[in-house]
């Protein structure tokens, strides 16, 4: 009898069940990890593109390097995880990245029934098409009967549809996992026109062998609010995210650039006191140090020098800011201010 | 004193020759060109061959491209654009992997063909430490080459109860946590003493299970250590491994594990226990029925939500665990196979004699289980290798990975760009999977020479 | 009694751990709690992670309309479809790649497998050559290179390639002729039914006489006269009800026509090559199985060389064939899943690839479609054993 007993006492420490840890909060799990995981794009000239030697770079590449310079004062404390448009929302919801950043377009379903957040629109973009420049077509009407390359899982496979439909045009949809795909399949012929959000195709067109060969006709066809986007449920990490843009925005708006961010500091404008953590604890309340904006412009730069860096006037592809300025100078680009 | 009546004077005239049989001539006639229909079926492969031949050779080297440094070297030429494979050779084997550390994949390179040619090759001597050391020491050096090595461990088993982290503040030596080590040792007592009350409550050897317990410890212990001892090597992450070196890692590991877990799973499939048995045919009929990419897709992008928050596992390493669990299963069908092939009458003879059940497996059964189904386990090998391009869906860039990225570099967009990544892929495919098949058939004929007499 | 001076017993090493059946009991109940408790562990984990993001669940999205557009499908579909029908044309595409592609698979696999036992050398030599270089070559790979290097080298649709105007190949797939069913034409189709029905009627009347008489009856030529002569006499007696409609080029591409997708075509080469090199070496395996005694018994029984080989050879190698047979098939239609790579509408692409973007609900995608290849896979495996089953029935 005692052995019996003794058996199944081995066998109960045996199966001793190992208790789920307590699910710890984004920003206390990026710290001990020592860096954050970025989801971003397979490839996007100006948004996010690795070069030869495997290094990220563009304008979503930078919002997490700007993260990861608020929390470790160090841009490089990030690991870049590439991602088709397909899977992107899945990687996000399964923690395999702490913060999604790939042109990503903001929709009431995406924020709600995905379980995501978004964090606010840091370019303010729409689709478009882009057709052959012998095709001699002049506007998106001209299209119907066309074949339409597109990529799977974006808004702009459903934008597509409605505008199709609504103009009664028919049309073939071919839509590819990946933009490498899409784009050698409109450049071998099978399909007339690609489309995707306006800047992409910009972007996409340095792709093709020869880029003159190709139009990005005058329609622009959808709102498409593109923004990073993380996890519901933690709010920490969400005002981080959310704040962390709204400070690029704001040290552009007070004129705070990475080039005179040290003098700004000794600056007697209460306002630029409190970005740059000179007065207050700001910081502090989102879990972070007091000069965290410094962090931010000093390592990264303003919302302005990252735009004109990767997509503006400094870069290869040259696009026009529009809609994207800020308020004060005509645009939309509008941050709460920190106080 | 010859009364022979009749000498030949002169040499007889030559009779013409019979139809060759033999020579080239004898051949043709006997192989090519019997009957009409078998003339038919020549003319129709030779003009086959004429199709297909004369524009491969000419793609591959006469209207190559040999020489150059850019596309304009291409841009005229209707053959392979070898300048394209040569200025992206680097990334196809080793993805991002830094420059200045690629002499350490070279290394690991290196040392696998040795070590693999003294296994695959018969006449080299010392099998049993080579295999040792294939087997057991060459993945944690090559881990710690393709890594860097130094990985941090935070706590075993005691330090999940107490916080001996946070008590030595995260004091290292050497690039050893000793947390963790102080941790280790501790919890090996713990463990060593368990084992050994625990057997003697069950009435088994106490000082045996004792014994077996702390080897096994002080193996991982010494495993553990290389692991976390700073040899100063810069650390590569996985996401920057890529090309034929991603291709090779994920083939090796696959390869090597797969064939121990689907012996166990053959053998646990044939089991008396119903309960291993169900586990087993459930497993395996599961692996079997689903496609390679749901299962990467899964392990890639969804095991995080079954798991702990904050628990990270390395994207490749769980690919790897995918692919490997995915072949195990197949790999299980096929050993069954050599199973059910050995007559009952071997296992009996072998209790007769008194072996236990693994004795039986080890000594008499799986020896020739496996003989017998060496071109069906060797078939599955390929069939892994050539699985491995299927991690580009869940954008881990192997070798295919890789040439399709390079395909759309603009700076290399010639006519031909698109073939010759094609044809410099498959040539290298080819080489492996072929090599792998050919030396399987030598293998075949030495294990069953035996058999044949 | 106590004085006997027995040597003391060894101590008995018969435990609760030697005792076979306690100890087969101990092994299958640690293996139960260790893959139970793997189980809760990761349920628990994935339903307090689904809570805590707030992610939906449950089946309900399957009701909702998808709002985005597929290239081909075989039923009814625009964006107004629910996600539930995307469910099924993915599948039927699925189904419908996998179908045409086992039948191409086996028609050239077994071309090749007889070519490489053919006594022509070179003959063998080239199907050795096929088999070597297709099956050594990644899958995927093969695919990809069917259609971005096929794609590539195709001619606009301006400049399509005509085959006698009943096809045209062009870089947007290929346009076939379509047949138009008019009035009358579902009496041809009546007696095309009537012609299966009767010739396997006649088939088993033809076995049953044979057995009983051992008289012989033409049966394959008299099928094939009942199957393809009454339609024709049916076709010529309606007054050929079944017109073409012949593609015609217009703006962008050809109207009219059944129309190919060139993905569907690139995935539809590269899954029936391959799959055809493995088949190709079970074909020649199966016959070269079939021991020369067998062969030289019927020669001597007087058979010639065509009864031979369809009364002797194929039922015996067939037995051989046809278990690695249906794994192949099963192994294409689970490969079929590779054409998201390039684009093709397939169940995987559509349902676990936009789809699951879409709706956000990974899970019980995932979930669905796993268990749709494991019914395939499960259903077919049924099948096999129920016929290996009457296989041994038959051996002895």
């Amino acid at each position: 009898m005692t052995r019996m007993w003794k058996v199944a006492i081995a066998a109960a420490a045996l199966t001793f069940p190992a208790l789920p840890a307590s699910a710890a909060g984004t920003l206390d799990q990026v710290k001990s990890k020592g860096f954050i995981q970025c989801g971003v794009s397979q490839g996007i000239i100006g948004y996010s593109a690795p070069n030869d030697k495997g290094e990220w770079s563009g304008f979503d590449v930078d919002y997490c390097r700007a993260l990861a310079a608020a929390i470790f004062n160090d841009p490089n404390k990030v690991k870049f995880t590439p991602l088709s448009t397909k899977d992107r929302f899945t990687a996000l919801q399964s923690g395999e990245v702490d913060i999604l950043s790939r042109n990503t377009t903001w929709t009431l379903d995406r924020d709600t029934k995905l379980g995501l957040n978004f964090v606010g629109t840091t370019y303010y973009d729409g689709q478009g098409f882009m057709v052959k420049k012998s095709m001699k077509i002049n506007s998106a009407l001209e299209l119907s009967g066309a074949s339409v390359c597109t990529q799977t899982g974006t808004t702009t496979e459903l934008n597509l549809a409605d505008y199709f439909r609504n103009n009664k045009m028919k049309y073939e949809v071919v839509a590819f996992a990946t933009v490498d795909e899409t784009i050698k399949a409109y450049e071998s012929g099978r399909c007339d026109v690609l489309t995707t959000d306006a800047s992409q195709l910009y972007s996409t067109r340095l792709k093709l062998a020869s880029p003159d060969d190709h139009v990005i006709l005058p329609e622009i066809i959808s709102k498409e609010p593109l923004g990073p986007v993380v996890r519901h449920g933690d709010d920490q990490w969400f005002d981080i995210a959310k704040w962390t843009f709204f400070a690029m925005l704001d040290a552009e708006e007070l004129g705070v650039s990475s080039k005179n961010v040290e003098e700004m500091k000794k600056s007697t404008n209460p306002e630029i006191r409190r970005l740059l953590g000179v007065e207050g604890s700001l910081g502090e309340g989102l879990g972070l140090t007091n000069d965290w904006i410094v962090r931010i412009v000093s390592k990264v730069g303003n919302y302005g020098e990252v735009f004109d860096r990767n997509l503006g006037a400094g870069s290869k592809l040259k696009i026009d800011r529009g809609y994207n300025r800020l308020w004060t100078k005509g645009g939309i680009q509008y941050a709460p201010p920190v106080r | 004193m010859s009364d022979i009546a009749f000498v030949r004077k002169e040499i007889a005239p030559m009779a013409p020759p019979p139809l060759a049989v033999g020579g080239i001539l004898g051949w043709m006639r006997k192989n090519l060109f019997s009957g009409w229909f078998n003339i038919a079926m020549t003319v129709m492969s030779l003009a086959l061959i004429a199709l297909i031949l004369p524009p491969l050779l000419r793609f591959f080297f006469f209207d190559a491209v040999w020489a150059g440094d850019s596309r304009e070297a291409c841009l005229g030429a209707s053959g392979a654009c070898w300048p394209f494979i040569k200025a992206k050779f680097g990334q196809l084997v080793y993805g991002f992997y830094p420059i200045a550390e690629r002499w350490r994949p070279d290394i690991v390179f290196a040392l696998g063909a040795i070590l693999l040619a003294g296994l695959l090759i018969p006449r080299v001597p010392f099998k049993r430490w080579n295999s040792i050391l294939f087997f057991g020491v060459f993945p944690i050096v090559a881990l710690i080459f393709l890594g860097g090595g130094n990985f941090s461990l935070n706590q075993f088993i005691i330090g999940r109860i107490i916080p001996l982290a946070a008590m030595l503040q995260g004091a290292e030596l050497f690039g050893l946590t000793l947390s963790f080590w102080l941790d280790f040792v501790v919890s090996s007592v713990l463990i060593t003493a368990v084992a050994y009350f625990v057997a003697n409550a069950l009435g088994a050897d106490g000082r045996f299970a004792a014994r077996a317990a702390a080897a096994l410890l002080i193996g991982l212990g010494a495993v553990l250590l290389t692991l976390d001892f700073d040899f100063g090597l810069v650390p590569v992450e996985t996401r920057q491994w890529g090309g034929l070196l991603v291709t090779l890692v994920v083939s090796v590991t696959g390869i090597v594990t797969s064939l121990p877990l689907g012996i166990l799973l053959a053998l646990g499939r044939r089991s008396h226990l119903p309960i291993v048995r169900v586990f087993s045919v459930c497993f395996i009929e599961f692996w079997r029925g689903v496609p390679l990419i749901t299962v990467l897709f899964f392990a890639t992008y969804m095991l995080p939500l079954f798991l702990p928050g904050g628990l990270t596992i390395d994207g490749l390493l769980r690919a790897l665990i995918g692919v490997a669990l995915f072949s195990a299963a197949y790999m299980a069908e096929v050993v069954r196979g050599g199973l059910q092939a050995i007559p009952k009458g071997q296992t009996e003879a072998a209790n007769a004699l008194g072996l236990g059940y693994w004795q039986t497996m080890n000594k008499v059964v799986m020896p020739q289980a496996l003989a017998l189904v060496i071109p069906g386990i060797v078939g599955n090998f390929i069939g892994l290798f050539k699985d491995t391009t299927l991690v580009l869906i869940v954008a881990l860039f192997d070798l295919l990975g890789q040439i399709r990225a390079a395909f759309s570099d603009p700076s290399w967009a010639t006519p031909t760009t698109l073939f010759t990544g094609f044809a410099f892929a498959g040539v290298v495919y080819f080489i492996f999977c072929f090599g792998m098949s050919r030396y399987s058939m030598f293998v075949e004929r030495r294990t069953s020479a035996g058999r044949r007499r | 009694m106590t004085d006997i001076a027995s040597p003391a017993p060894k101590r008995e090493r018969s435990s609760l751990l030697t005792n076979p059946r306690t100890r087969s009991l101990l092994i299958q109940g640690v293996l139960f709690v260790a893959v139970a408790v793997a189980l809760w562990f990761f349920i628990s984990n994935g339903r307090a992670n689904l809570a805590a993001r707030n992610i939906a669940t449950g089946f309900g999205f399957l009701e909702q309309s998808s709002g985005f557009d597929i290239s081909q499908s075989l039923i009814r579909y625009d964006d107004t479809a629910t996600y539930g029908r995307v469910f099924f044309v993915g599948l039927l595409n699925t189904l419908l790649v996998s179908g045409i592609g086992i039948v191409f698979a086996t028609i050239i696999g077994f071309a090749v497998g007889i070519a490489r036992l053919s006594k022509n050398w070179l003959l063998s030599k080239l199907a050795e050559v096929y088999v070597e270089v297709i099956r050594n070559l990644p899958l995927l790979f093969q695919i990809l290179f069917w259609y971005l290097g096929v794609l590539a080298a195709m001619p606009a649709a301006r400049q399509s390639l005509s085959l006698f105007g009943l096809a045209y190949v062009n870089n947007r797939g290929v346009v076939l002729a379509r047949p138009i069913f008019g009035e009358g034409s579902d009496i041809v189709g009546l007696a095309l039914l009537a012609g299966i029905i009767l010739a396997a009627a006649m088939r088993w009347w033809a076995h049953r006489r044979q057995m009983q008489t051992g008289q012989p009856f033409p049966v394959i030529k008299t099928a094939l006269a009942l199957i393809f002569g009454l339609p024709l006499l049916a076709f010529a007696a309606t007054g050929a009800p079944i017109s073409i409609e012949w593609p015609e080029l217009r703006g962008f591409n050809f109207s009219g026509g059944i129309r190919v997708l060139p993905e569907f075509v690139a995935l539809l080469i590269a899954l029936s090559t391959y799959t055809a090199s493995f088949i190709a070496e079970i074909v020649r395996a199966g016959i070269m199985a079939v021991s020369r005694g067998q062969t030289e018994a019927a020669e001597s029984l007087g058979l010639r060389p065509g009864p031979i080989l369809r009364l002797v050879v194929v039922p015996q190698a067939l037995r051989v064939i046809i278990p690695p047979l249906t794994s192949q098939y099963l192994n294409l239609t689970k490969n079929s899943s590779l054409g998201v790579a390039i684009g093709y509408p397939d169940f995987f692409a559509v349902f676990a690839g936009t789809t699951l973007n879409q709706t956000g609900q990974a899970i019980e995608i995932i979930a669905m479609t796993m268990a749709v290849y494991l019914t395939i896979s499960l259903i077919t495996s049924a099948l096999m054993n129920i016929y290996n089953r009457r296989m041994a029935l038959v051996e002895r």
